[in-house]
């Protein structure tokens, strides 16, 4: 039932302060054709009713607090309450982005402070916050990238290379930039292929575009190599941060010759996800790229922080104000608070556990590449459909009636029925010993029946839901009617 | 071994798991990284939560907070009463803690409530497809420019002058990006509204789309009817909007509008020095795969029960790559929520009674403007509860003098055009008591 169904006409959970009006009628002084004739309709409920639907819905959802959610690439750690705590103390939560900036210096000192940070964990030499998220964060990239090349007169260099393992907002990133976009191929090995790389490398291409460790969880061993090729014929290199949680505290983009980085607060940094949002995705820029950042950017002269918008060569602005400020906090209180000995602590855990995993499922099905992993690694679900004539997509439904959120499924597209497992270092030993043995069982099922499988989940709120018809007849909206 | 927070391993744990991997030590997993790569971070050690709290609660008291000050200042960020209930519902971890609804039968809470947000969003607008956020209101107003160029073709953008700055700015940075031409559309000086004749000056073959606040940064309301009827049905009417104002005003898709976007963070969102807020956008239904972002369709599961998916994710990054209508990814979704839960305690009857009064006190304080000879209303267009003033004194200093006295003055529109020196933009909404109207009206009237 929806929140409309529940709605009944003069019902309300909402008091405003007992006032005079100063008489002022919209109809007397708009417009005839201004004033709004038909209200929206919105729900009308009491403040229980409220909280009763919304409890309900939030009762239907998995979640990290709720069990262990091994999605690939999305870092679904623990979200310290802490830092929930930070970020709505009224000091920070209820202040304008236009107040002056003598009485939001507690602010603006967080967010310098998260720059610098950012940097020394990146190796980079400057750093904007304003992104909202990884996508956006690497469309500024692009956008760097863009305005650099074009200052330097060579506008030709209208193409980015991405390798064949990407995520998906890597191209859509570097279209929304203008590029076109390249792909190169993977080896045998998951890694970037040298020699296909040589190939499509000239004065055309503007980038490269890396993951590393890459979606695959190995880490480009050849990266030296990749840097100098790509500085020779005068690219930039670009790091999607997306796996940084891997290699936190160990190594560093900015050290291996990344010109752009962007990172995910919201995967490495431990700040929710909140179903899809928001997070937000700084980017760190080496020096040659310092003044074309997005404006304004957080100064401090010793006594005083300041936003600084005077940037000539700025590519602008790419949303509102400064960034999403409420999740910097969030990120700023996690690295506090584990420090650099516990970031470096957490991507080891991190690296630790997911090797663990892979040892024990490698042992049901075959991992896409053999040998150790970084912080996640994928598994070749071809198997399932050859030897138990079931798919990925039905063991994951299945592992959701086990109550285990499924790894990322699908992804990356080089591996045929791949299952992306990141498992983070905020789960126990034992919570991995339980999804190794349930996939386990799971398998077992599919050899005795798996029709079992097919039909799962079961046990759910939902069953599988016809997403085609979903999709040809949308139908995206409440209405009276139906 | 130090107690790290979050890091629940055992050194047994440790010992066992190294055994069965094969391997004899961590550092041993990240061979593949070339040791001269190794490093030494600079960050300060680790720390415990209360410390933390603590010194950042500290921190937190060199800001000055808007639950201290009677704020006359909006601009895209507006101070509204929000009922506790919004933030004790948001907070729980099932919705805080969830990823993207990929798994749907895990999913049902958020999608349901995303499916019920776009409700909402159609309602406010009055258009028949919205989808389940965007980042902000200035991105969601370019990606809504992009659109017009996928749907109409040409190659040109008309900016109304009178657009958030902000707004403008970000829509200049993605039209670079996807070598769009932008230009301005100025705003007559009198009105405070879009100048027609400018406008149909530079609207040629090729503007795919005209985008224009309503009200706009001036607290102005646009004549809709007119501009859709001069820029013709090849350009599309682009508009955005404040939700709380539509609460009180027509909605744009009345008026034939093709694309309608805002900021959300009037709804129930903290001010939190400019976000995380969220974007809202909302068009026709006839443009649905052209849109950017994810959109929730209701359907049924083979047992004939009603559920909810993400639909037409064929337009999406993750399936499209280079050909999708979007690289967004991450979105909003969690501030949606916020603003669900508040509109659903509001209500339709609640929501138009905050424009009322929002649009009642703006209006008081510009009566009380007329009776003093130093500050004059400077634009005579219908506004809804933000108005530009001029002050015949030093307005930084004018506002430093109020925030002694815990008023958070008008915004300074110097900062945007070196000509509005001493031009203020005053807001009111609900949350300013007649009390605070009242002093603060003394305060403009005590200008000598």
């Amino acid at each position: 039932m929806t929140v409309f169904d529940k709605s009944t006409e003069g019902r309300t959970g909402f008091f405003l302060p007992k006032e005079e009006s100063y008489g002022y009628e919209p109809s007397d002084v708009l417009p005839e054709n201004s004033v709004r004739k038909e209200s929206p309709l919105l729900p009308q409920l009491s403040e229980l009713q409220v909280m009763r639907h919304f409890t309900g819905l939030s009762e239907k959802n998995y979640s990290v607090d709720g069990g262990f959610y091994p999605l690939g690439s999305c870092t679904m750690k623990y979200n310290p309450r802490l830092n929930e705590r930070i970020a709505s103390l009224e000091g920070f939560s209820q202040i304008h982005p236009y107040q002056a900036e003598d009485t939001v210096q507690g602010a603006l000192e967080v967010m310098y402070n998260l720059q610098n940070f950012l940097c020394e964990i990146t190796g980079m030499d400057s750093f904007t916050l304003q992104p909202a998220a990884g996508a956006h964060g690497e469309l500024v990239g692009m956008l760097l990238m863009k305005k650099y090349f074009e200052l330097k007169g060579e506008s030709n260099r209208k193409k980015v290379i991405v390798p064949d393992s990407a995520h998906g907002t890597n191209p859509a990133s570097a279209v929304m930039a203008g590029f076109e976009v390249i792909e190169v191929p993977s080896n045998g090995n998951g890694r970037v292929d040298l020699r296909s790389l040589g190939e499509i490398l000239d004065e055309n291409i503007a980038g490269i575009m890396l993951t590393n460790p890459n979606t695959v969880g190995l880490f480009e061993n050849e990266i030296c190599e990749i840097q100098e090729m790509a500085h020779d014929k005068g690219a930039l290199l670009y790091y999607d941060g997306a796996n940084l949680n891997a290699i936190m505290g160990h190594a560093r983009p900015g050290d291996m010759g990344f010109d752009i980085v962007h990172l995910n607060l919201h995967k490495t940094f431990s700040t929710p996800h909140g179903m899809g949002g928001p997070g937000s995705g700084p980017v760190g820029v080496k020096s040659i790229l310092k003044d074309l950042l997005p404006v304004p950017v957080v100064r401090f002269d010793g006594s005083k922080f300041s936003l600084d918008y005077h940037l000539p060569n700025s590519i602008g602005k790419v949303r509102s104000f400064y960034g999403n400020f409420g999740v910097f906090l969030k990120a700023y209180a996690y690295i506090l608070t584990l420090g650099g000995d516990g970031l470096k602590r957490a991507s080891e855990m991190a690296v630790l556990n997911a090797n663990y995993l892979r040892t024990r499922l490698s042992k049901l099905i075959p991992t896409a590449y053999p040998g150790l992993c970084m912080h996640e690694f994928v598994l070749k679900g071809s198997k399932l459909v050859s030897e138990y004539g079931v798919k990925t997509l039905d063991v994951a439904k299945r592992l959701l009636d086990y109550g285990i959120h499924p790894p990322t499924i699908y992804f990356p597209l080089i591996v045929d029925e791949a299952l992306m497992v990141e498992p983070t270092e905020t789960e126990t030993k034992e919570a991995l010993d339980n999804f190794a043995d349930t996939f386990e069982r799971i398998l077992s099922e599919a050899k005795e029946d798996p029709n079992i499988l097919k039909a799962a989940p079961q046990k759910t709120v939902v069953g599988r839901l016809d997403e085609a018809t979903a999709s040809r007849k949308p139908k995206t909206r409440w209405s009276k009617d139906t | 071994m130090p107690g790290f927070p979050y890091l629940p391993q055992t050194s047994r744990d440790i010992d066992e798991m190294l055994e069965v991997v094969g391997v004899k030590s961590v550092s041993e997993l990240f061979k593949d990284i070339p040791e001269k790569f190794e490093v030494d971070i600079s960050i300060p050690e680790s720390k415990d939560e209360f410390s933390v709290l603590r010194d950042l609660s500290e921190l937190s008291k060199n800001n000055v907070t808007l639950n201290d000050l009677s704020v006359f200042r909006g601009a895209g960020v507006y101070k509204h009463f929000v009922p506790s209930a919004v933030q004790a519902i948001a907070s729980r971890g099932e919705f805080l803690t969830a990823y993207t609804p990929y798994q749907a039968e895990v999913s049902q809470g958020t999608l349901q409530m995303l499916f019920e947000f776009q409700t909402m969003i159609c309602e406010l607008t009055g258009m028949e497809v919205a989808n389940s956020s965007m980042y902000d209101g200035a991105s969601a107003a370019a990606e809504a420019a992009l659109m017009a160029v996928r749907v109409r073709g040409g190659k040109k953008i008309l900016l109304s002058e009178a657009l958030h700055p902000e707004y403008i700015q970000t829509i200049k940075t993605y039209c670079f990006g996807s070598d769009i031409d932008v230009e301005t559309v100025s705003f007559d000086s009198e009105t405070g509204q879009i100048d027609i004749a400018d406008l149909q000056k530079k609207l040629t073959v090729d503007t795919a789309g005209f985008v224009l606040g309503y009200p706009n940064f001036f607290g102005i309301i646009e004549n809709l009817a007119e501009i859709r009827t001069r820029i013709g049905e090849k350009t599309m009417m682009i508009v955005s909007v404040n939700p709380i104002a539509l609460g009180l005003l027509e909605a744009p898709g009345k008026f034939g509008a093709d694309i309608v976007v805002g900021d959300g963070q009037p709804l129930g969102n903290s001010p939190s020095f400019g976000g995380p807020g969220l974007g809202f956008f909302a068009s026709k239904e006839s443009h649905i795969r052209k849109m950017p972002g994810r959109i929730i369709g209701e359907t049924k599961d083979s047992d004939g029960r009603t559920g909810y998916v993400m639909v037409l994710q064929t337009r999406e990054q993750h399936i499209r790559r280079n050909k999708a209508t979007s690289n967004i990814c991450s979105n909003h979704a969690f501030n949606a929520l916020v603003a669900s839960i508040y509109m659903s305690i509001v209500g339709s009857e609640g929501l138009r009674e905050i424009a009322r009064r929002s649009f009642d006190k703006a209006h008081y304080l510009t009566e009380r403007i007329s009776k003093t000879d130093h500050v004059r209303l400077v634009f005579t267009g219908p506004f809804f509860n933000e108005f530009v003033a001029q002050f015949d004194c030093d307005l930084e200093e004018f506002n430093r003098g109020l925030l002694k006295e815990n008023i958070l003055g008008p915004l300074e529109l110097e900062r945007f055009s070196k000509e509005m020196k001493n031009y203020g933009l005053i807001c009111a909404t609900e949350a300013n008591l007649n009390e605070e109207i009242e002093f603060f009206a003394g305060r403009l009237e005590a200008i000598r």
